[in-house]
């Protein structure tokens, strides 16, 4: 894309026109040539939208919740954007994405922009360009960013280097009070839901969470449990004051500061490990390198001798 | 740049019956392209407006209830009121040969009867969706 169109579609996305901004997205999504030049553009006026991470297993109740929560948002007149990740085949590539079917009552709102992601092999619960997505979202006047991420299980945490909050939203009948101990997940939540609470096991549930919280005295934010029932839209209202109440805290504490910085040395690096890469490839070579991945495959050559002699060169 | 073709599956109207959009987007899935599929019962201004925030290459939709004549017209001036002219957009469901050429006028490019087969509509899709957005896609 050419430098003047970035432009354009910046002025144009600044200006309220959602297809401009749909645009937009799609290229940095893509990493479509004009992405860095969007992202070094709007990239000033980023972090001024609160961003709250809705993440929990498949089936758990995340887009009709993130649904409610617009709802809630929308009534206090902020102007809110969602992106939902699903995840994308690992055979074919392709991808259903489904979150919408949840969100039908926001698709006509004004101040709803909703957009879906395919995680596009990437494992960590979002797809690679979900921050970037949400940096540009976040720039071009929302207040409020919902990241729903794909149906996660205990490892994905990739959500906590993208929003200020982040919602862990279980259901009744997952499992016992160990799977409530155990590292992962449940670590990075700064609130705490429990879906579904009309049903049996929610008590249960709730006791659980709760006494893997007490484990926890020395934290000094102490994640609420929310009961909520997304269906009906019971507990919605207390789950946004809890996320507002992290929120508070979070500023106050210098937490959000301590994130954020977390956040860009992940991103920073990551640019730089690319860029390094992509360096040494060059300065490498292709026929160099298959030269020695054939001698470490026929054992005449080990691995780490092989990177030495590599970088030697 | 190759990246995967977007298509938005929608059932609009008042038109419950979903098995065959979701053996369609299920194909398409299988052919590697990302499909948004948003439910039934959607107005032909939320499909447009989802199309629209989604950037989707393509819209499918479904309709088995006799209401084609209503609901492709609105969807196709919807589309060229906000100036989606490069998305294609086409169909599938009970809809009688001889309504077809008008649908095909106001911009329906191809409809899929019953007996089309997923190969037919997955091609179609292949092809149709870079000649008009005028890219490579991956898909």
């Amino acid at each position: 894309m050419a430098a003047t169109a970035t432009g354009d579609l910046v002025a144009r996305a600044r200006a309220g026109d959602k297809r401009s901004l749909a645009r937009l997205v799609s290229v940095v999504e893509n990493d479509d040539p004009g992405a860095a030049e969007i992202l070094r553009t709007l990239y000033a006026d980023t972090g001024r939208a609160q961003v709250v991470g809705v993440t929990g297993p498949p089936g758990g109740g995340k887009s009709t919740l993130v649904n409610n929560l617009a709802g809630a948002y929308r009534e206090r007149s902020s102007r809110v954007a969602v992106v939902a990740v699903d995840p994308s085949s690992p055979f074919s590539g392709g991808a259903i994405l489904g979150d919408r079917i949840r969100m039908r009552e926001r698709f006509l709102d004004e101040g709803i922009f909703i957009r879906s992601m395919a995680s596009r092999g990437h494992a960590g619960g979002l797809a690679r360009a979900t921050a970037r997505v949400v940096n540009v979202l976040n720039a071009l006047g929302t207040d409020v960013v919902l990241v729903e991420t794909v149906g996660v299980g205990q490892e994905e945490v990739d959500v906590i280097g993208v929003a200020d909050t982040v919602c862990l939203v279980t259901v009744p009948g997952l499992g016992d009070d160990i799977q409530a101990i155990k590292a992962g997940i449940l670590e990075i939540a700064d609130v705490l839901v429990v879906n579904k609470a009309d049903r049996p096991g929610a008590d249960e549930t709730v006791r659980d969470l709760a006494q893997m919280l007490s484990l926890a005295k020395d934290h000094p934010w102490k994640p609420p449990i929310i009961r909520t029932s997304a269906r009906s839209g019971e507990g919605t209202r207390e789950l946004v004051d809890a996320i507002e109440k992290h929120r508070a805290w979070s500023a106050g504490s210098g937490e959000q500061v301590r994130r954020r910085r977390a956040a860009a040395r992940v991103e920073v690096e990551g640019l730089l490990r690319e860029a390094l890469l992509r360096e040494l490839a060059g300065r490498v070579g292709e026929s160099r390198l298959a030269a020695a991945v054939a001698r470490v495959a026929e054992r005449s050559l080990d691995p780490y001798a092989a990177v030495e002699e590599l970088l030697r060169g | 740049m190759k990246r995967p073709i977007r298509v938005v599956m929608a059932k609009a109207g008042l038109d419950g019956h979903d098995r065959g959009v979701k053996v369609v987007a299920r194909a398409l899935r299988d052919a590697g392209m990302e499909v948004i599929y948003t439910g039934v019962h959607q107005t032909p201004e939320q499909v447009v407006e989802t199309a629209l925030q989604e950037d989707a290459d393509a819209v499918g939709v479904s309709l088995l209830s006799g209401a084609h004549n209503y609901i492709f017209p609105r969807i196709a001036e919807l589309m060229r009121e906000k100036g989606m002219d490069d998305v294609l957009l086409f169909g599938g469901g009970i809809i009688p040969e001889a309504d077809v050429p008008a649908l095909a006028k106001i911009g329906v490019e191809r409809i899929f009867q019953p007996g089309a087969s997923l190969e037919e509509i997955t091609k179609y899709v292949r092809d149709a969706v870079p000649k008009r957005r005028g890219i490579a896609t991956g898909a």
